[in-house]
């Protein structure tokens, strides 16, 4: 149990997607302009990375790891498909994003408008990927590490995209230099925000 | 009927050939590699793939590393989905864009594993990450889907080269400053350094991950200075 919440708040906060691997930048520059657009993308972000790390964890340890395939028979012990993980994934990860989308729209209809284009835009963010090939790296022992990754991952994401966007909406009264406002002033402020974020490093857990 | 179907024929011929034939690099295809370089860089203007191009610029190898693998699929990728654009259906096109990218990737993976084995590990998953690299994504869709091949070529390596020269650039101020090499070789004399009697200390703050953002917001604030149609209002 210990070693879970060692995980989650590892994932939050030192190992955050953006600040610390810069992952899902481009959504995160694009759609960081409201608060409100931003907590339905973080929610949305939440949500697929909690299913598609398992769901990627339990394909890579029964299919694609070397001598994965040998609870089918002793004859594939040898065979190693882990050339195929990436499409694998980004397939799990498109057709995950679909599915989530349809069983929103089915029995949250307000949520689904809430989330709106944000939804599909996600296949294609990279800290989905970037979520379940940091997993592939690191070797979970089990798929509730991997669950708990995931969805810590989600919340440092989160965190990250409804600071910046609480940040932005004060800036824009401020007089910042001409050539710097807008995109410059936003990357000046995220770093000068992973300054921040680095002192999380010291915390030993 | 058959005459008059012929000569119809032969007139439309005459009409094509009379059509001047546009030379390879004319001024529009050479507005296509030049653009991404300045006006309309996929990074600081088009804010696209950021990423990858802040995840490794510590040193300025894996960076030219990263840089062809993402010109081979950026060129690669925009050729074939320009091949296959009538063929398409809209609905599953970015399915079938993500299968087209993904498997070059997978290829660019498999070869740096075998010929420069350490700089794949050093790049780790962001290799993978050419994938949802948005800038691929992104001029597949906006560009790829709807114009020839030869053109679509041009574009991708002109955006290509947008990108490698961001990439190229943060990861020179952050290996030169931060470590005191370029490409690993050391150009600051040793006699400067502090541990020689010098006056001179690398910055170990550039090889952290916040100054990579704050290299870029300048270099934007830089290219914004002298470009002032970019100002954003």
């Amino acid at each position: 149990m210990q070693e879970l919440v060692n995980l989650f708040v590892k994932a939050i906060f030192v190992d955050n997607m953006i600040f610390a691997y810069f992952l899902g930048m481009c959504s995160y520059l694009a759609v960081s302009k409201k608060v409100s657009t931003a907590v339905g993308l973080g929610i949305a972000v939440i949500f697929v990375l909690t299913i598609t790390v398992p769901v990627n964890f339990l394909l890579e340890n029964y299919i694609l790891r070397e001598g994965a395939l040998s609870w089918l028979s002793p004859a594939f012990a040898e065979v190693d498909l882990s050339f195929l993980s990436f499409i694998l994934f980004i397939a799990v990860i498109a057709s995950m994003v679909q599915l989530v989308e349809m069983t929103v729209e089915k029995f949250s209809p307000s949520l689904y408008n809430a989330l709106g284009i944000f939804l599909p835009l996600i296949a294609v963010n990279c800290a989905i990927l970037g979520g379940s090939l940091f997993m592939q790296e690191r070797n979970f022992i089990g798929i509730t590490e991997a669950t708990v990754f995931g969805f810590g991952s989600g919340i440092g994401w989160f965190l990250a995209i409804v600071a910046i966007a609480a940040i932005r909406e004060k800036i824009q009264y401020s007089n910042v230099p001409a050539p710097l406002k807008g995109l410059g002033i936003t990357f000046i402020v995220t770093g000068l925000m992973g300054i921040a974020f680095m002192s999380f490093m010291g915390i030993k857990l | 009927m058959a005459d008059v179907l012929e000569k119809k024929e032969e007139a439309k011929e005459l009409l094509i050939d009379k059509q001047p034939k546009e030379p390879l690099l004319s001024k529009k295809n050479r507005k296509l590699l030049n653009d991404p370089l300045n006006d309309n860089n996929p990074i600081t203007v088009q804010v696209l793939g950021i990423c990858s191009a802040l995840a490794i610029t510590v040193k300025l190898y894996p960076a030219l590393v990263m840089s062809i693998s993402v010109l081979f699929v950026m060129a690669a990728g925009n050729v074939i989905v320009s091949l296959m654009r009538n063929f398409i259906p809209n609905r599953i096109r970015i399915i079938v864009q993500l299968v087209v990218v993904a498997s070059l990737v997978a290829l660019v993976d498999q070869v740096l594993k075998a010929f420069v084995y350490d700089v794949s590990k050093e790049l780790s998953v962001f290799v993978g990450l050419i994938i949802t690299n948005c800038i691929i994504m992104g001029r597949l869709e906006a560009f790829a889907l709807g114009n020839t091949v030869w053109k679509s070529f041009l574009d991708g390596i002109g955006n290509a080269f947008g990108y490698a020269w961001i990439l190229l650039a943060v990861a020179f101020f952050r290996e030169l400053l931060g470590s005191g090499t370029l490409f690993g070789f050391q150009v600051i004399p040793d006699a400067w350094y502090l541990a020689n009697g010098g006056f001179y200390s690398n910055n170990g703050f550039m090889l952290l991950p916040p100054m990579a953002l704050i290299t870029v917001g300048i270099i934007i604030w830089v290219q914004r200075a002298r470009n002032t149609k970019l100002i954003e209002e």
